[in-house]
């Protein structure tokens, strides 16, 4: 029998509060405190399951009950009619079910391996000397999200990719108009196109002459056509540049507003656990992971039917007191860089797990440590009120935060 | 203490080899987990146990013997 919980619907997305600007939405946490499972109201108008609980989100994502195939008719979208692109669109595998998802992951998981992120350390470290050389150089003030936290991560995944550097500036430019949210449709569907055609052609020249680089691995199989090379491509870049950006961003703004913190990154034993941290209680993926379940499921009180959604709320998930919280630590909603967060699902759970995971560790870390270690007298440039987040985007971020030095 | 993993449920997440570097590795060939020892030294027990709380896939099992099960 499925208890009706006695919390009304939360209607998604919720919007940000005027308050703290690093929380999630406020009908979010309120959801969280009357108990794990509640109901909410999709844009289009039907109901789904709202998992906010720690034990329940966990099971959500890891549990072959719930699917992650935006084919099925009753998936939860927050975009109302996108169902018709999506589906046409051929999902990409971060929305299909095994064992078409493992047979897609499984053509990149090579270049993601943490052996293989520890050998590009030195490069890393190299792109994010080179992009703070650039914002620093003959200036006392920059936007620290146009110039350091977007380029980074895009000259990283162009370095993986195999992009060559002469290419490098349209490169990103596409990218950015692809991820702005500034962009009409059609500059969107134009980029789209041109990164595409752009991915194409590069992976044919791969497929004659290969390096050692991404594209020339996918280019080389002869199970994989040029186009399923060229959304593969756009899939890597989608997924690792905005997050992590924002991830910069964010944390780079919350650490201006507690510097005695800022001690810790430079400290080489405490800097990945301080990054733990950032991303456990900056969840970036503010309005959750969506999933659909196959089966009728018993769960933190309530019995999901088969066809009915479920969002899993990484963000309040993250913030549990007991599987976070201690008597010497803060409270969960505040940053606290000697807290283990390692348990935290940032980059989600279950075989979807973020497959650039070992990637935006590393890409956080080396930023975050270079930038207070060469920046020593990082300052906002503007009043903390006007500092500019994103607050209707999937992935929630700044828009620009200008610093001084 | 055992410990096993299932490599066909394996996604390549990597979370075994950061929360247990030395008893953990990934395979160059299939990019899939692999057991770096046999025999889980007494010292390693907790970073094992978090590792197969942590795997996202559900592909490492911990078997706690008698003797030592109760460390944690
Ligand atoms: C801090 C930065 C990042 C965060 C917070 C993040 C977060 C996530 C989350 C939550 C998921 C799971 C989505 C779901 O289950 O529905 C995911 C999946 C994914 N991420 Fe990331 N990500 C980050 C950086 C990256 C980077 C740098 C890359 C690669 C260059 C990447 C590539 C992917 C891919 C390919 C997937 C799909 C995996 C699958 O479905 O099997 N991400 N990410
Ligand atoms: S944590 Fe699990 S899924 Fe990830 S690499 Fe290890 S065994 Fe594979």
């Amino acid at each position: 029998m499925t208890t009706t919980p006695t919390a009304q619907a939360v209607p998604l997305p919720a919007p940000h509060s005027s308050g703290c600007p690093f929380a999630p939405p406020p009908a979010y946490t309120e959801a969280a405190a009357t108990g794990p499972m509640t109901r909410a109201d999709l844009p289009d108008g039907s109901s789904c399951w709202l998992a906010t609980g720690y034990a329940e989100v966990r099971t959500v994502l890891s549990d072959r009950r719930f699917s992650a195939d935006v084919r099925h008719p009753a998936f939860p979208l927050l975009v109302p009619g996108s169902r018709e692109t999506l589906v046409t669109d051929n999902p990409s595998f971060l929305r299909l079910d095994d064992p078409e998802h493992a047979r897609q992951r499984r053509m990149v998981t090579g270049d993601f391996l943490v052996k293989r992120v520890a050998a590009l350390r030195p490069d890393i470290q190299r792109i994010v000397d080179e992009a703070l050389d650039r914002m620093t150089e003959g200036r006392t003030e920059a936007d620290l999200v146009t110039e350091f936290a977007l380029p980074v991560p895009s000259l990283v995944i162009c370095l993986l990719l195999g992009v060559p550097y002469e290419d490098r500036d349209r490169f990103q430019f596409l990218s950015r108009t692809l991820l702005s949210r500034e962009s009409t449709m059609e500059q969107l569907k134009a980029a789209r196109d041109e990164v595409l055609e752009y991915l194409r052609t590069l992976a044919a020249r791969k497929r004659e002459q290969p390096e050692d680089d991404i594209l020339s691995r996918l280019a080389v199989r002869d199970d994989l056509t040029l186009d399923e090379i060229a959304s593969t491509g756009v899939l890597l870049l989608i997924a690792g540049h905005e997050t992590t950006a924002n991830m910069i961003s964010l944390s780079t703004a919350l650490l201006l507003e507690q510097p005695e913190q800022i001690a810790r990154l430079a400290d080489p034993a405490a800097l990945p656990g301080a990054v733990e941290e950032l991303l456990r209680l900056l969840t970036i993926v503010h309005t959750g992971l969506p999933r659909v379940a196959l089966e009728d499921v018993e769960l933190g009180g309530v019995t999901v039917r088969a066809g009915e959604g479920v969002i899993a709320m990484v963000s309040t998930a993250n913030r549990d007191e007991e599987v976070f919280g201690g008597p010497d630590r803060r409270p969960t909603d505040e940053l606290d860089l000697e807290r283990d967060a390692r348990r935290h699902m940032a980059f989600g759970f279950g075989v979807h797990q973020c497959l650039g995971q070992p990637l935006a560790r590393a890409e956080l870390q080396i930023a975050l440590e270079t930038l207070f270690r060469r920046l020593p007298g990082l300052r906002l440039a503007v009043t903390q009120g006007e500092r500019e987040f994103r607050t209707e985007s999937f992935i929630y971020g700044m828009r620009s935060l200008p610093v001084t030095w | 203490m055992q410990v096993s993993v299932d490599r066909d449920r394996c996604c390549s997440s990597g979370m075994c080899v950061m929360n247990a570097p030395a008893v953990f590795d990934q395979d160059d060939r299939d990019s899939l987990v692999m057991l770096r020892q046999a025999v889980v030294q007494p010292e390693q027990f907790e970073d094992v146990r978090l590792a197969a709380e942590l795997c996202p896939s559900g592909a490492i099992t911990v078997t706690e013997d008698g003797a030592a099960g109760t460390g944690a």
